[in-house]
């Protein structure tokens, strides 16, 4: 039981970590233009890919910078020639505009790459156990993306927090007016963010191509979870959006690890019921089966219960 | 009273339109083009319910038009094993009443609040129930899905619903009720108010509404015509899969209602029109369909906000003022080299993407290795896109002079 508990949490963290590289650019662009980007997943998947096709020639390390940097880039176009079009119609527009973008990208990935599945490998430099555990072994990549993450996060606060870049990004967040009157080129300063939030979901993409597999479908797997995890932590709030990762990758981590399922519950009440009852599929349902929808139903629950989310301010 | 003979007129058109079209067109692809219509313009048209008269945009619209589907076709098994009997013709209403129960429920929560958090509500449920239907496979069928038989019922009218033809007049009758009801609900004070909500949730508040309540109301209506969509697929393919419920099938009927243009009553079912029929013909001839789709969806976002239905009005000024034949040489001297640019475009992808060493397009036969053809492709595509800048301007200025208003400050279109 132990050694499941603590590869479960590695694996929550690491996967919550890499949700929160998404989210921390989908938080902070939400915050100050209002657009929830549907497309942000796909600049995720455009950045294995891109890193991909680079490291077929150049290798890997190449590819991690040179590949969110494209990614930024494509992302800033979308910001200047098409966000920026759409965004006298509303918000409403802006998020149909980028689920269209979401939808374009993902044909537009098949048409240059094709359908099927990259062989998107991890470095040989990585490829060994970083230390073994009860007979597990952890792979140097997985903590390779820890440490990338983590580093993220990190500077992601200080350049926030502490830079004055980041005290005028934030003060862009709540009066864009007056930071504009202040002489600051507003609009820039959104392309900008903009770019930047998709260059670290293009990082992301980077370095988690290799594991959750490179393919056209891994935008949509991943896009509506960063979706939930904004929501959930709190429109706008990077602290939310934080603590959101993090809980939604260990309890997906933690219910697929596990067996509980709806039969011991009912044993503990001393219920049982026969294999051919019309409702048999939800007597037998098991803990790591529902683990794929876990973050809607908390999305859902979050969103009647809490609108603002855990640590948002605002209800838009 | 002469409006409403002009209206009366357009219905009994549609009807027409509606009971003649297998007349002209009896082929069995025709026929089957026409149900996928049916069942895609009155979806279309309860999403519009929704998006262009209430403002609620959903990302789970599919969850009542598969739940309702689902409900359809476990009817039709019962009836296949004789436990119910009674004619085909109301499974439409099971869907719908499906639909209606699910939008109930559902809209119980999430119709507090237009906008993101509505839009993420609707993802969220449209999410968990596209997932629950791969764990309940007992009700579901899981990923084979649940398929049944339509041809136990009584025969109606003589109708026994082995072929096509006859699904189409009963689809054809359930297209035309629920339009002419959804159109009739728009009308009513609950319609009106939805889009005073729509535009306005405040004011409408203080006006005595109940913001919420409006959209709950058009929410169940629209949740209960996906229903009856639903059932038409049920009884059209007597097959449904886990698909129906997800995310596919909401963003394309978000994508036909927006390419058909959302606030205007027609634009669904233009959108509907449009895209089926991009389905069947594009789809027979090349891979990248989608990618053509995707294309057309985000410039129509871009440039036609308010879609086809929309770009058709814009015209309406014009038309009223007797000067249509104005803009007639400015939009083929800009449409014509953009036609020229689109098609050398597509040409170029398809030349990119083909296996073939030739690839056939439009009665010519292109050598995918040759560098010819390539750079002579971009010469002329280069071209179009240099006339359409060119003479984009002077569209513009007859556009301009065509809708300027005369003596009298002429109104601006604000429908």
């Amino acid at each position: 039981m132990p050694e499941v508990l603590v590869f479960a949490t590695l694996n929550g963290l690491v996967t919550g970590l890499l949700l929160f590289m998404l989210a921390s650019g989908l938080t902070v662009i939400f915050s100050m233009m209002g657009v929830l980007n549907f497309a942000h997943a796909s600049f995720y998947m455009l950045g294995a890919y891109f890193a991909y096709s680079v490291s077929l020639y150049f290798g890997y390390w190449t590819g991690l910078i040179v590949a969110p940097l494209i990614v930024g880039v494509i992302g800033a176009l979308v910001e200047r020639y098409g966000l920026r079009r759409v965004h006298q119609h509303g918000h409403v527009a802006e998020l149909v505009f980028t689920f269209g973008l979401a939808f374009l990208i993902e044909e537009a990935v098949q048409f240059f790459w094709g359908a099927d599945t990259k062989n998107y490998q991890t470095p040989d430099l990585l490829d060994f156990p970083l230390f073994t555990l009860f007979g597990q072994e952890f792979s140097a990549y997985r903590g390779f993306m820890l440490a990338i993450s983590i580093g993220i996060f990190i500077g992601l606060y200080q350049v926030l927090t502490r830079s004055r870049v980041g005290l005028i990004i934030q003060a862009a967040i709540s009066h864009p007016h007056m930071v504009a009157n202040l002489g600051h080129n507003v609009p820039l300063i959104f392309t900008a963010v903009f770019g930047v939030g998709t260059a670290l979901a293009g990082l992301a993409g980077v370095i988690a191509g290799p594991v959750l597999t490179t393919f056209p479908g891994m935008a949509l797997v991943l896009g509506s979870i960063v979706f939930v995890i904004v929501v959930i932590g709190g429109l706008g709030s990077l602290p939310g959006a934080f603590l959101a990762s993090l809980l939604i990758g260990l309890l997906q981590s933690y219910a697929i690890a596990t067996n509980v399922g709806m039969q011991d519950l009912l044993a503990l009440f001393g219920l049982e019921f026969p294999r051919s009852h019309p409702l048999d599929d939800l007597w037998t349902l098991n803990l790591s089966q529902i683990a794929p929808i876990l973050p809607f139903l908390l999305l859902v629950l979050v969103l009647i219960f809490r609108p603002t989310g855990l640590m948002g301010k605002r209800e838009q | 009273m002469k409006i409403l003979t002009a209206k009366s007129g357009v219905w009994a058109g549609y009807l027409a339109v509606l009971l003649l079209l297998p007349l002209f067109f009896d082929s069995i692809l025709a026929i089957s083009i026409f149900n996928q219509m049916a069942i895609a313009i009155v979806f279309a048209l309860s999403y519009n319910m929704l998006l262009g008269q209430g403002g609620m945009l959903s990302f789970g619209h599919a969850v009542y038009f598969g739940l309702g589907g689902f409900l359809a076709v476990h009817a039709l098994l019962m009836m296949e094993n004789e436990s119910v009997y009674f004619s085909i013709a109301f499974i439409p209403l099971i869907g719908g009443l499906t639909g209606l129960l699910a939008g109930v429920f559902i809209g119980s929560f999430s119709t507090r609040k237009a906008g993101t958090v509505f839009a993420m509500i609707s993802l969220g449920i449209g999410e968990l129930v596209a997932a629950s239907s791969l764990i309940f496979t007992g009700f579901f069928g899981g990923e084979a899905g649940v398929s049944g038989d339509r041809t136990f019922g009584p025969p109606l009218f003589g109708m026994d619903f082995f072929s096509d033809v006859d699904v189409y007049y009963l689809a054809a009758f359930w297209v035309f009720v629920s339009t002419l009801f959804m159109y009739l609900f728009t009308q009513t004070p609950a319609g009106r108010m939805a889009n005073a909500v729509r535009d306005n949730p405040e004011r409408a508040e203080f006006i005595g509404y109940s913001a919420r309540w409006v959209r709950f109301i058009s929410f169940c209506a629209s949740g209960m015509f996906a229903g009856v969509a639903g059932g038409l697929f049920a009884l059209n393919y007597e097959f449904l899969t886990d698909e129906n419920l997800n995310l596919v099938t909401s963003g394309r009927v978000l994508l036909m209602a927006y390419i058909g243009g959302l606030g205007f009553f027609i634009g669904p079912i233009i959108g509907a029109i449009i895209l089926t029929l991009m389905n069947f013909l594009l789809s027979n001839y090349t891979e990248l369909w989608l990618l053509y789709l995707g294309i057309l969806f985000v410039l129509t976002v871009l440039f036609l906000p308010r879609g086809f239905a929309g770009f058709i009005m814009m015209h309406r000024l014009a038309w009223l003022r007797g000067k249509m034949h104005t803009l007639a040489l400015p939009y083929l001297l800009t449409g014509l080299p953009a036609l020229l640019f689109i098609l050398c475009a597509v040409c170029l992808l398809e030349l990119s993407h083909t296996a073939e060493p030739e690839l056939h397009f439009l009665g010519l036969s292109l050598s995918r290795d040759s560098v010819l053809v390539w750079a002579a492709l971009l010469a002329l595509a280069t071209l179009g896109w240099f006339l359409t800048k060119k003479s984009a301007p002077g569209l513009h200025r007859a556009w301009e002079a065509a809708n300027a208003p005369e003596a009298d400050s002429g109104q601006e279109q604000t429908s």
